[in-house]
């Protein structure tokens, strides 16, 4: 079955990153339209259409859009979170390098709804060639006059800054992602007050993802309607999924909000390697709890993976065989979280590196029984309690491999040494 | 290596676009390693003084960010990813692949220091796995062949 492409449409054309391709293909004819609507119209268009932010947490986009005060004194800013870094999530990095352009229609047409004259991108350090494609894209949106003063003889003016980060996933948190615009140490700050009252710069401020942004043109082209006929009726649009691990067919896939996890891997990733057999899933970035093979009759969205405890997340798929050892998939989580906790709370900063400490004792075989309840407990303890979700992100795929994958952990114990044998996590097909 | 005119002069011209001052901190460490290949003491000093912040809260930045070289590196850094998706597409032996044939560990640099291996998080590009980014180019599906032909190209140089 073929994918249900609206913002993946013509990510395989040559040079589809031009403004030129964007144009021929119908690109920028959103702007036009949504200049000539109230601000308020486009809000509420949005917040009719359904539309969850794509960063994560599937916070509603138009209601999100609404808090900004929008006669704030201060100035007002958006943010385009372009950090990508979840483990598993690799679809931002693919609009960013093969469809900039509707990105940034987006990014214009938020700006005009929630009174802001200047957005910054804030995009990785580790995406080089997405920078190199953005600084281009942002440079041909000015040529065009769809960027600066007086856009399309709107009067209204929009500036866009690239900036790069530089090797910290907890810049991705929104306000991480601020204190780092700012020239600071990317920790995240207590909430409230939320970014939409004080972020960047003390001003008002929206942060959205890049996908999320990549949906506002279809949606005022197309109407509300539309995109929330696809999908569920709380779920709506298509998602792009990404697939990878041990799987046949890996890459992304976008689809409608729903889509049964089976269909995915199965039909569309192909299922995975012969004489294999799915043992788990981690069905939405590293930071969800994982899914075991039984529970892969489940529809990708957001509220119906909430309901199973886990999370849709990034909706990047990760498919673990059982050839794969879960005591090291759990200790290469942790590893992870250790590097990239930012070390302001106690219950992080050391709660990554005790559980990377006994899951590694546990995996050469020196681990003891009552281990396995003390993760637990420090996986509880770590929950909730801290400034942002990063700790939650780290303790919740783990608890869930610790509860789900128990056995594993008894036999390690057990056995002195890990069953699945010295041997390298994974398999490297060398040659291709 | 103090920082040259025509740095500095680049340096102004960023933070006179920034909102305020420390703001231009990480766009001008970018300026600064991209010209020098890392950020020396005194490089990090001199940022200090030209935007009027404290040289111990430069520093505090420099070393929060990764990417941010507070050391010398070679003249090219690899970056493999080490993260779960690469880690189940054989990163594990990508990394001893590339380990004994430079005759480095991870985290050091070839006697000649031409090369520096590092271990990276999920680079967004868990499709393609196993990836590393070299400078400033991403490499992905890698195999012992590519793996040859890319580190064969990086010795020539
Ligand atoms: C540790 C951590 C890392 C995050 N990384 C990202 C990221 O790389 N990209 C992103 O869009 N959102 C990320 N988020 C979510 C953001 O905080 C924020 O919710 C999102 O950018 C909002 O955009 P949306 O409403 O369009 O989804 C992260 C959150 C946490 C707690
Ligand atoms: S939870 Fe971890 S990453 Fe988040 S603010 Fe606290 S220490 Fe930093
Ligand atoms: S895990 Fe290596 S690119 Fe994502």
């Amino acid at each position: 079955m073929p994918e249900m492409r609206i913002i993946r449409t013509y990510v395989d054309r040559a040079n589809s990153e031009s403004i030129r391709s964007y144009i021929a293909s119908g690109g920028y004819t959103a702007l036009p339209t949504a200049l000539k609507m109230d601000p308020l119209r486009i809000i509420d268009e949005v917040k009719k259409s359904g539309l969850r932010g794509r960063g994560g947490a599937g916070f509603p986009t138009g209601i999100k859009w609404s808090f900004i005060q929008r006669d704030s004194k201060k100035p007002i800013y958006l943010c385009c979170n372009a950090d990508e870094s979840e483990p598993g999530s690799f679809k931002d990095r693919e609009i960013i390098e093969r469809d900039p352009h509707q990105m940034l229609e987006g990014i214009i047409i938020a700006c005009y709804a929630i009174n802001s004259h200047k957005c910054y991108i804030y995009i990785r350090g580790e995406m080089p060639k997405g920078a190199r494609v953005l600084e281009t894209s942002i440079y041909e949106a000015y040529e065009k006059g769809f960027l600066g003063e007086n856009i399309l003889g709107s009067g209204f003016n929009i500036d866009v800054v690239l900036f790069k980060g530089a090797g910290a996933y907890i810049c991705g948190e929104e306000t991480g992602l601020l204190e780092s615009i700012e020239g600071k140490n990317g920790e995240p700050r207590p909430k409230p007050p939320f970014p939409a009252q004080i972020g960047l710069f003390g001003c008002p401020t929206i942060v959205n993802n890049v996908e999320t942004l990549a949906c506002v043109p279809h949606i005022i082209n197309r109407g509300a309607e539309w995109f929330s006929s696809i999908g569920t009726p709380k779920n709506t649009g298509t998602k792009i999924y990404g697939l990878s691990g041990s799987i046949n067919r890996p890459g992304l896939y976008e689809l409608p909000l729903g889509i049964p996890l089976r269909e995915l891997i199965h039909e569309y990733g192909e299922g995975v390697p012969k004489g294999r057999h799915v043992k788990a899933i981690s069905p939405g970035g590293s930071s969800a709890p994982v899914l075991t093979a039984e529970e892969i009759d489940i529809p990708m969205d957001f509220d119906s993976l909430a309901k199973a405890g886990s999370m849709l997340g990034t909706a990047g798929v990760t498919v673990i065989d059982d050839s794969t050892c879960m005591v090291r998939v759990a200790e290469n989580l942790a590893h992870f979280y250790r590097d990239e906790s930012c070390g302001q709370c106690v219950q992080c900063r050391e709660g990554t590196w005790w559980l990377e400490k006994m899951l590694a004792k546990i995996e050469e075989g020196r681990g003891r029984m009552e281990y396995i309840d003390t993760l637990l407990d420090a996986c509880f303890q770590m929950k909730g309690t801290t400034i942002c979700a990063l700790a939650d992100g780290c303790a919740m795929p783990i608890e869930s491999i610790v509860k789900k994958f128990r056995h594993e952990f008894e036999e390690h114990i057990r056995l002195g040494k890990c069953p699945f044998g010295d041997r390298h996590m994974g398999t490297w097909d060398e040659s291709n | 290596m103090p920082l040259s005119d025509k740095l500095k002069e680049k340096i102004n011209k960023t933070v006179s676009k920034s909102e305020t001052k420390q703001s231009a901190l990480i766009p001008v460490f970018h300026e600064v390693q991209s010209e020098h290949g890392w950020l020396s003491q005194e490089s990090m000093e001199e940022v200090a003084e030209l935007l009027g912040i404290p040289p111990a809260s430069v520093q505090n930045v420099a070393t929060f960010y990764t990417m941010f070289f507070t050391k010398p590196v070679g003249k090219h850094v690899l970056w493999l990813c080490r993260t779960l998706s690469c880690a189940l597409r054989g990163a594990e032996q990508v990394e001893h692949y590339l380990s004994e044939k430079l005759q480095i560990h991870t985290g050091e640099t070839t006697p000649d220091g031409k090369i520096t291996l590092l271990e990276a998080e999920c680079l967004a590009s868990c499709g393609t796995a196993p990836v590393m980014l070299i400078d400033d180019e991403l490499h992905e599906n890698l195999t012992k062949k590519r793996i040859d032909e890319l580190i064969e190209k990086l010795r020539r140089e």
